[in-house]
């Protein structure tokens, strides 16, 4: 088995804030993490090693400090990591950017031989778009499975895979040939704690640099000029208002709050009336 | 099960004691594994801080160079407060503007990552996320470590413990006894955004330059030590206080910094700052007197496990890099007879006698007692000074020969002559 899993380091969105004032992002002293998604599915294509045999690379496109969530992945246990780096990438949407990780993934393939599952997660927590992905796997023209819960079962043999997926109105259970794409959810399995061989790998480890100089890229696909998105506008979302603290004896807050919640309770109860 | 994991030396925590050790034995050639349960280095640590450059002399090339700093500090005062009042001292010296400089502020999150960096450098092996359990133990002899991961075990042939103030290593090896309400601090701190230009006209400094100002006093229901640190675009405001005092006084540390917040010293100081951080630590203040042993067989403690903090000067991450350091070079020594017994090991001891390290907290042992069973010297003198000054400075008619004489009233109520003569030598014997 040959798994690939794409990643791609982002700052914490947990700890990032709004500055009111200006209306930017606070970026500053914000620390860059693995994409949450891509940790799990890191994780599945681990385990998928474990039980078959076989062996776990991941990509990212991004700058060198990007390495730092590539040896994350290393410590969850992956067997090797690829960073594809060029100037050019600067500025690319997720139409350039599944271009560029496309080339680099076949540059991968001739390496490495072929890839019988690709992998990456749900979306990027940074851009929330869920969109490269499915971009790489339409360049491939492999199976897609968006939002993954559950690898049922993967037949080598045979060459194929069961598969379950989040939809907006419930679950949905697929089979698809084998290469396909599947993009996963946190739900997807619970993340192990790696053992410390692992770690002492990935502190030791190098990173395979992919560039312009060993991947064939096509510039009129790359970076901020070739890229279609536009963002038309930006706004900075309402100051949630701080919320209001009582203070009283215990008697007095029930009576306060009884105050206050008393008229939306009646509320709900006139139109369970209703209904 | 695979290989048995096995190093020259294992590292416990990648503050500045095990990172500095880390450098001086990777340099060396010495193969070097330094664990850190924090997801990086630096993430689980707490600073004012006031980093004094002398102590990396030997551990980078030029300091600070590319270390993260935030501003050299060239102006320095202390505040004795009351309620409604204070009482300062300063020094500034043009002295402290040239390189190299004396201290800088920083901001350990970035600090300890960016020396983490250099270990890796020199070769040290760094991992993260992963804690110490125990010591592994062998006839007597510390042979290595049990971390929480799984096939977790580490071998080597000696473990230098720099996991700070809790260290339960040093507890586990039964080299240092539970810590006491009154051999640490609890320490409250925050970081509060500020325009450059204005931290800069409210310090009376400029762009990389800064100030500090360390309090004490009265205003405290407490032995409580507050700072306010210049940083480049915010200031650090903490307060510690020792933890007996916290729980004897039923004090909540949360409630401490928004009292010091509230005096009209410090409020104005940071108006309209943004709280960015808030943070909360341990600081071993019990000095000399209350350090564990500082070699066993096979192990060395460093830093603030070895309660190596000066606090009258707030000096603690130099002591750490130091210790650090005089670890590292006690294992180079050694190594080469290939002897890690505790007998052997004692060099390093040997050498922080050597050192201003323990030379330092030697000097001040009594201190912390002293403070302790001496309330007076932090509750009332503090506010005879205050009195004091107010008296002297306040024009009300009253002749200064009377004020005089009130101010000795007020001496004489609070504390009576004899006391204050004992008070003023105890403190000569134990500063001086
Ligand atoms: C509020 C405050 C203000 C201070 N101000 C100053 C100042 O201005 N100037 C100054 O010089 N000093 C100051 N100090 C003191 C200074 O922070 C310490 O003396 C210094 O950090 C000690 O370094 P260390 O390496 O010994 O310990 P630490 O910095 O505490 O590092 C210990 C490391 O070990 C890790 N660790 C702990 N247990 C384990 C385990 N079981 N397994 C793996 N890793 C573990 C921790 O995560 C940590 O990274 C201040 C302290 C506080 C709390």
């Amino acid at each position: 088995m040959h798994a690939l899993v794409f990643i791609k380091q982002v700052p914490d969105a947990s700890q990032v804030r709004v500055n009111y004032e200006t209306g930017t992002i606070i970026r500053e002293g914000v620390p860059a993490i693995l994409n949450p998604f891509e940790a799990h599915a890191v994780e599945e294509a681990v385990r998928l090693r474990s039980k078959y045999g076989g062996k776990v690379t991941v990509l990212t496109m991004g700058p060198p400090q990007a390495t730092e969530a590539l040896k994350e992945c290393l410590s969850r246990g992956a067997d090797k990591a690829y960073l594809l780096s060029n100037r050019i990438f600067a500025g690319s949407d997720t139409l350039a950017t599944s271009y560029a990780l496309f080339e680099g993934a076949k540059k991968i393939i001739e390496l490495e031989g072929e890839v019988d599952l690709f992998f990456a997660g749900k979306q990027a927590i940074d851009g929330d778009t869920a969109q490269t992905g499915p971009g790489i796997a339409t360049r491939f023209d492999i199976p897609l499975v968006t939002y993954l819960i559950k690898l049922d079962e993967v037949d080598f043999e045979e060459k194929r895979a069961v598969a379950t997926r989040l939809t907006e109105f419930g679950q949905e259970t697929l089979q698809v040939p084998l290469p396909a794409f599947f993009t996963v959810e946190e739900t997807l399995n619970e993340l192990s704690h790696s053992p410390l061989p692992w770690l002492i790998k990935a502190a030791r480890a190098k990173f395979e640099k992919l560039s312009g100089e060993n991947v064939k890229l096509d510039s009129e696909q790359c970076g901020l000029k070739h890229s279609p998105t536009r963002v038309k506008k930006a706004f900075t979302p309402e100051k949630r208002q701080r919320g209001e603290t009582l203070t009283g004896s215990t008697e007095e807050l029930v009576f306060k709050t009884s105050d206050i919640l008393m008229p939306f309770l009646k509320k709900d109860l006139q139109h369970g009336q209703n209904d | 099960m695979s290989t048995k994991l096995k190093y020259d030396v294992i590292v416990v925590g990648a503050g500045p004691a095990g990172l500095a050790a880390a450098i001086v034995l990777a340099r060396a050639g010495v193969r070097v594994v330094v664990f850190e349960r924090g997801r990086l280095p630096g993430s689980k640590n707490v600073m004012g801080g006031v980093f004094y450059s002398d102590c990396m002399k030997d551990i980078v090339d030029e300091f600070p160079g590319g270390a993260p700093v935030e501003r050299h500090i060239i102006d320095q005062r202390i505040w004795i407060l009351d309620q409604d009042s204070s009482v300062g001292f300063n020094h500034k010296n043009e002295l402290f503007n040239q390189k190299p400089y004396n201290c800088h502020t920083v901001f350990r999150a970035k600090f300890d990552r960016w020396l983490a960096g250099e270990a890796e450098k020199a070769g040290a092996l760094i991992i993260n996320s992963t804690v110490v359990k125990e010591a592994l133990v062998e006839n007597g002899k510390v042979i290595g470590v049990k971390t929480g991961r799984p096939q977790g075990e580490v071998y080597a042939n000696c473990v230098i413990a720099a996991d700070g103030v809790n260290s339960l290593f040093a507890k586990s090896l039964g080299l240092r006894r539970k810590i006491e309400p009154e051999d640490v601090a609890i320490a409250v701190k925050e970081v509060i955004g500020l325009d450059e230009q204005i931290i800069n006209d409210r310090f009376n400094v400029k762009s990389g330059e800064g100030a500090t100002i360390e309090m004490t006093g009265s205003y405290f229901n407490g032995e409580a030590m507050a700072f306010l640190y210049t940083n480049k675009k915010s200031v650090s405001l903490g307060v510690g206080m020792i933890l007996k005092d916290v729980i004897n006084n039923k004090i909540n540390p949360n409630n401490l910094i928004e009292h010091l917040k509230r005096h009209p010293s410090v409020a104005p100081l940071i108006e309209g700052g943004q709280t960015k951080e808030f943070l909360a630590h341990l600081i071993p203040e019990g000095g000399y007197k209350a350090m564990p042993k500082l070699v066993g067989n096979g192990v060395m403690i460093a830093g603030d496990a070895a309660m190596m903090v000066d606090a009258i000067h707030r000096e603690g991450s130099n002591l750490a890099i130091t210790s650090g350091k005089l670890a590292a070079e006690t294992y180079i020594e050694v190594s080469e007879q290939g002897d890690f017994s505790k007998k052997s090991l004692s060099r390093y001891v040997k050498k922080l006698q050597d050192s201003f390290v323990l030379q330092d907290l030697k000097k001040y042992k009594g201190v912390p007692g002293l403070l302790q069973t001496n309330k007076d010297l932090l509750l009332q003198y503090p506010k005879l000074l205050n009195q004091a000054a107010f008296e002297m400075l306040n024009v009300d008619g009253t002749s200064k020969k009377d004020k005089e004489k009130l101010i000795w009233k007020n001496v004489k109520q609070e504390i009576g002559i004899g006391h204050l003569g004992r008070d003023l030598f105890k403190l000569w014997r134990n500063m001086g």
